[in-house]
């Protein structure tokens, strides 16, 4: 099929783990942290991460932009 | 489960998952030209994206949900559904039959039956199965509309002229409406699609639920340790019943306690009957015929593709069980440490009971403690731990306790264990504001593709299967791509009437999913004759079939399992043999169907005469069709050394927790 797959969840988790990491480094209430880790930033970082390697593949595979 | 308080962040992510795969639909939905686009995928897929929805279209909310509820329940001998009830079969599909499926140019496994047998096995195999997604899909939305009502605090009451919608309504139909649309757009496709993406939400989010969880209860270690405590005394976490005990490793070794026998193991079952009727008979019935899942491997770009498709599936599906079945056995160590106050949930009990109880309590005469936990247990309406009844009463003896402490201490009295809200208590314990958006969202995610898998595989039975070959064979492609798109909206609408069915009658739907384990149990007899014994004639296919189908009712009606009361749960005719489990009766109900199916194909197979000639069935049959040279493929991409890298590995697995 013409889209890659690779787009949609290098964006959807760039922008999740983006909105949790700044969540996790605002909010710093008893309430966020679980355990003593803040889990929201560590989480949102790996998310983040995940989302732009996916998005990194997407755009060497170089098929279609998002706008094909 | 009370309400869960959802932040502006969790209404986000929540939200950002629907536009994303409302998203994926509209862009696929360019590409969709002719039916095959719309119902097979025209066969484009990349291996790792079909490896992925492979995994994903079985690894439903149910699923996760049940895993984790097993986990506490069983321990991790719950691995063996996945190191023995799934990873051979997987690598047998791939190495074996995948090459007749897609090599035969079949769009379905119903039509793979036609071409090798003839359209009597086809016509049993198709309707059995379009009525099975209906049902599946039906009960996963069930359960997503039902969990909604739960935990969110919107109540809907809608009135639209006569027909009135209340919360549960709504939820459904907003759901059902989300995965029309999606799926109406892109087919095939954006199921596979949307799989791939609930595989990454689902792993990406759970993770950190099993991280914490681990680190709560002091690390891998400290967990064992904690249920070698619960193994020797399972009653005190209302695990079984009071005055069982196991050895010290029945909840921390998958092998040891089985092999001592099913006195010895949770589950209660034996190995040949782990072996043969999982490992062999259901697991292999499941992954090699089961369309929802093949169907995925029959959407890949060529023939190595699909046959690296089960393989790829395998590598996670190995370690599943550290993300779905370790979260309930945190959950029992958990229970077992009580400066943790965590229980597993104990079924919803309404608010009236619990004031009963309250007022129950209050009047409890001290010096009459027998007298005083019977009223309170007829006021709950539960079974409940006398010990715990009697030092709440000590403990509240001249209005001591305000009502808020009586009602928590009733709560941990109840002496059942709700094993399906295992995974939502963790969610809720651990996650804060975010973290618990991503969670759920990862649980309506699953929800939601089980309804699309279900509706995907539907469609295209249905269109090619019972309306091409049976109502209107001969139009044009338009035709069927219209006919495709008609029949997901059909898919739809029967899942929402199914859905309504399971709310209302619970009972039925045991018996239906009862039956559909009937059908299902000797099937792989008849694949297993088909594709690697020429001489199974279709008669042969047809009648064994029906044995084997019948033979699984007449099982079930003449056995049961310990502690069941004759009737729905089986000996209704006469019980002439009792298993210790009832995950034992259905183990042994499948391995006895099978041989049954088996045998009878075989002796019919020889009593008559094949229609087939062997350029027939070129193709369709191990022995006649050309074997595939791997030589030209690197030594490491060849499906049969990978096949056996991975059987290597989860053997050791098997050791590790042996």
């Amino acid at each position: 099929m013409g889209l890659d797959i690779r787009w949609p969840i290098g964006l959807m988790f760039t922008l999740i783990g983006a909105l949790l990491a700044i969540n996790g480094a605002l909010v710093k209430s008893d309430h966020a942290i679980s355990l003593g880790v803040n889990i929201n930033l560590i989480w949102g970082i790996v998310l983040l991460v995940f989302g732009v390697f996916m998005l990194a593949g997407a755009v060497r595979g170089g098929k279609n932009p998002p706008s094909a | 489960m009370q309400p869960i308080h959802l932040a502006w962040i969790d209404y986000t992510i929540l939200l950002a998952y629907v536009a994303f795969v409302i998203g994926i639909g509209w862009m696929l939905s360019r590409y969709m030209k002719t039916s095959a686009d719309f119902l097979t995928s025209a066969r484009s897929i990349p291996t790792w994206v079909t490896g992925l929805a492979f995994i994903s279209a079985n690894l439903g909310a149910l699923e996760l949900v049940g895993m984790a509820a097993s986990g506490a329940k069983y321990g991790i001998s719950t691995a063996h559904f996945y190191w023995v009830g799934a990873i051979p079969a997987m690598i047998f599909l791939a190495v074996f039959m995948m090459p007749f499926y897609y090599g035969s140019k079949a769009r379905s496994v119903p039509e793979y039956l036609k071409m090798r047998f003839d359209e009597r096995v086809r016509a049993l195999n198709s309707v059995a199965f379009a009525v099975m997604t209906v049902f599946a899909s039906g009960i996963s939305i069930n359960a997503l509309a039902k969990l909604l009502t739960n935990l969110l605090p919107w109540q809907f009451n809608l009135n639209f002229g006569p027909i009135h919608l209340g919360s549960y309504d709504s939820y459904l139909w907003i759901c059902s409406g989300v995965v029309l649309i999606y799926v109406l757009k892109g087919g095939l496709t954006s199921a596979i699609y949307t799989e791939v993406l609930q595989f990454f939400m689902i792993v990406l989010g759970f993770a950190p639920v099993v991280w914490l969880g681990l680190k709560d209860v002091g690390g891998w270690g400290a967990m064992n340790h904690s249920l070698q405590a619960v193994a020797v005394n399972p009653s005190a976490e209302f695990l079984k019943e009071p005055g069982i005990s196991y050895a010290s490793n029945a909840w921390t070794s998958a092998w040891t306690p089985v092999l001592a026998g099913p006195a010895h193991n949770p589950m209660g079952v034996d190995w040949f009957a782990m072996l043969f009727g999982l490992g062999f008979v259901l697991s292999f019935g499941y992954w090699c015929t089961n369309f929802l899942v093949v169907q995925r491997a029959m959407a890949a770009k060529n023939m190595m593709a699909a046959r690296n498709t089960p393989l790829v599936a395998a590598v996670p599906k190995m370690f599943f069980p550290f993300l779905v079945i370790v979260p309930g056995m945190i959950a029992a160590a958990l229970m077992s440490m009580p400066d943790k106050n965590y229980r597993i949930p104990p079924p919803i009990v309404a608010q009236a009971n619990y004031d009963q109880a309250i007022v129950a309590v209050k009047a409890a005469n001290p010096a009459d403690p027998a007298a005083a936990v019977t009223a309170v247990g007829t006021a709950l309406g539960k079974k409940i731990d006398d010990k715990r009844i009697e030092s709440l009463i000590a403990a509240e003896a001249g209005g001591k306790l305000s009502d808020t402490e009586i009602k928590q201490g009733l709560y941990n009295s109840i002496a059942e264990n709700d094993y399906d809200s295992v995974i939502l208590s963790l969610v809720k314990k651990y996650c804060p504001a975010g973290l618990l958006g991503l969670a759920l969202t990862a649980l309506l995610a699953s929800f939601m593709s089980g309804m699309a898998g279900n509706v995907t595989a539907f469609n295209t039975v249905f269109t090619y299967d019972l309306y091409q070959a049976y109502f209107a064979p001969g139009k044009s492609d338009r035709h069927y791509f219209l006919t495709g798109k008609v029949i997901t909206v059909l898919g739809i609408v029967l899942s929402i009437a199914c859905a309504y069915f399971a709310k209302q009658y619970n009972n039925a739907m045991d018996i239906i999913q009862l039956v559909f384990g009937f059908v299902n149990a000797p099937l792989f007899a008849t694949f297993l004759l088909g594709m690697f014994w020429k001489r199974a004639t279709g008669t042969g296919a047809f009648i064994g079939l029906f044995c084997g189908i019948g033979s699984s009712a007449l099982f079930h009606a003449l056995t049961i399992a310990q502690g069941n009361v004759p009737g729905v749960k089986g000996g209704y005719i006469k019980v002439l043999s009792t298993f210790p489990s009832e995950m034992a009766q259905n183990f042994w109900l499948a391995a006895f169907a099978f041989t049954v199916c088996f045998v009878f194909t075989l002796v019919i197979s020889l009593a008559t005469k094949s229609q087939k000639t062997d350029a027939d069935l070129k193709g369709l049959v191990y022995s006649l069709t050309p074997k595939i040279v791997d030589n030209n493929m690197p030594v490491y991409q060849r499906p049969a050394v990978v096949g056996i890298a991975l059987l290597i590995v989860c053997v050791i697995l098997n050791i590790i927790f042996w």
